[in-house]
């Protein structure tokens, strides 16, 4: 306990490490509950994956890294197997939410704007981070929902949680898996490669042409993978450090736009099925392509803005 | 032979573009690169550990879970629903439009209603060809069409810029951990400031290309009948 009763340690840092504790808390219950709900089709897979995960979220601070290591490792076995199923979800019903309506009506916008707010207040006031707001923002929202409707108990809050991050599934991991694969990718000296062999092609030094590749490669590679997040780890470590942000560009511009410039990419692929392709089912449209050829004008032009606004801020 | 290195990068490629298991693919080019870069096992599982702990922002997500599904349980769906319905008599183009500044703007305190399934089918379709039915005509079915993917693609535009701006966000924490990864340390509220011109620009100019091409199909259809409605 050490930790927490530092005084050198920020306040935010400690509050932080609670919000933490409350996560894996969330999530090993996930873990447990579908490991005892005999709906579930799979309740070992899903127990290991979802307490697993828990374990590392929760107290991942006081474990060795080398076995936080072992138990990410342990977490992936049951997700690559497809062992993470759902079990018995208690949905709302069309009825219940029309009834919650009639009662609270636009009142609702209050809790669920609360999150944001909270988050800007505290970026923006505080010194104990953005993240910390979050937390607040949750912990407001939660306190106003149960002003509103005495239906509203901590029992359906965690028992909401659970189903949502059932439904969610293993793959809500990726992005916090991909950074790890950045981390590894750095540690193994592959930004190093990828520099000697584009700086054959790049001439080294021009900044602009620097950035030019990098946001044309960040909407290439999410337009094969799909996925922007999967593109800005690679794109960053390969492209972005040793050609733009090694000679002084402002890494928040080109990190952050970067993304968005992926975006346009995933805006142009079928790749990206869950945002291109399903919804041409969904509407039943006639033409596979139809959503994608709605967003390849705006992509193009957004593009070119974000290219443009990258030069001029870096 | 340095390029054996980037064997990882090319598993990640590959695996995504062939739709092999997300996770699957992550792990082997992380247990490749580590052992081709010579981090070997305990270096593997050390940055692994490590790196994942230092990322458990991005597990920011499951905390906001604990209100996303009871909000949807008292009624948030129905609200956006009837805010978006105070609208009356605007044509297709218009509706998308102003679904795109409702969805962009909650998109930045990370609220969404439900999605192409649960919002843009039941709610912003009826109302986008009604303005067309209350002259007393069908919908043409090119037209139609268009109108849904106009609506898809207005979906997820507003919901990919609107995002980046709600501080908290998967995507700006992952540039934050990207960037931390390489030695610069960035804040979560910087990331966001620079995307608002962005997030702004991005749904106004959708918003724009998509009203402009209603209307010109709306002439090419129907001619000029419709027209007058505005």
């Amino acid at each position: 306990m050490g930790f927490f009763t530092d005084p050198e340690i920020l306040i935010g840092a400690k509050l932080l490490e609670v919000l933490y504790m409350i996560i894996g808390l969330v999530t090993i219950y996930t873990g447990v509950k579908n490991g005892m709900d005999e709906k579930n089709p799979s309740r070992t897979g899903t127990a290991i994956f979802w307490c697993s995960l828990g374990i590392v979220l929760a107290f991942g601070r006081l474990i060795p890294p080398i076995i936080n290591g072992i138990i990410i490792i342990i977490m992936t076995i049951p997700s690559i197997l497809n062992k993470v199923k759902v079990g018995k979800q208690n949905a709302p019903t069309q009825e219940e939410m029309e009834k919650s309506y009639d009662k609270i009506g636009m009142k609702i916008f209050i809790p669920a704007l609360a999150i944001g707010v909270f988050a800007i207040i505290f970026a923006l006031f505080t010194d104990m981070g953005a993240l910390v707001g979050v937390g607040a923002g949750v912990f407001a929202s939660i306190v106003i929902l149960m002003i509103f409707s005495p239906n509203n108990k901590p029992g359906v809050f965690l028992r909401d949680s659970e189903r949502l991050l059932s439904t969610v599934g293993p793959l809500s991991m990726l992005p916090m898996l991909l950074a790890s694969l950045g981390a590894i990718f750095t540690a193994a000296g592959v930004g190093e490669v990828i520099a000697s062999l584009v700086g054959n092609i790049i001439p080294q030094g021009n900044v602009n042409i620097g950035i030019i590749v990098y946001a044309l490669g960040m909407m290439l590679f999410s337009m094969i993978m799909g996925n922007a997040f999967a593109a800005i780890t690679v794109m960053t470590v390969g492209i972005g450090a040793p050609f733009v942000l090694a000679y002084g560009a402002n890494p928040v511009v080109i990190g952050m736009v970067g993304l968005t410039a992926g975006y346009c990419g995933t805006l142009c692929t079928p790749m990206a099925a869950n945002f291109n392709i399903v919804p041409v089912a969904m509407l039943e449209m006639k033409d596979r392509m139809g959503v994608i050829k709605n967003q390849i004008v705006p992509a193009g032009i957004i593009m070119i803005f974000q290219i443009v606004y990258m030069i001029l801020l870096k | 032979m340095e390029l054996i290195k980037l064997s990882g990068i090319i598993i990640v490629i590959i695996g995504f573009a062939l739709k092999k298991d997300s996770i699957l693919i992550i792990l082997s080019a992380a247990i490749v690169t580590a052992l081709v870069g010579g981090l070997g096992v305990v270096g593997l599982l050390e940055t692994l550990g490590t790196s994942f702990v230092a990322n458990r922002s991005m597990a920011i997500f499951i905390l906001i879970m604990l209100v996303t599904g009871t909000l949807e349980r008292n009624g948030l769906k129905e609200a956006a629903a009837n805010l978006i319905g105070k609208v009356k008599r605007a044509s297709p183009g218009m509706v998308i439009g102003l679904y795109g500044i409702m969805r962009g703007i909650f998109a930045a305190f990370n609220v969404s209603f439900g999605g192409v399934a649960g919002f843009v089918r039941p709610i912003i379709m009826p109302m986008a060809t009604g303005a067309v039915e209350a002259t007393g005509r069908d919908i043409n079915e090119e037209h139609l069409e268009q109108i849904k993917g106009m609506s898809s693609g207005m979906e997820n535009i507003s919901w990919f810029f609107g995002q980046v701006l709600f501080i908290g966000g998967a995507g700006g924490l992952l540039v934050q951990s990207t960037l931390a990864s390489l030695g610069y340390n960035v804040e979560l509220i910087d990331l966001v400031k620079v995307e608002i011109p962005i997030g702004i620009f991005a749904i106004f100019i959708t918003i724009v290309y998509y009203f402009l091409k209603d209307k010109k199909l709306r002439k090419k259809y129907y001619g000029d009948g419709v027209e007058r409605g505005e």
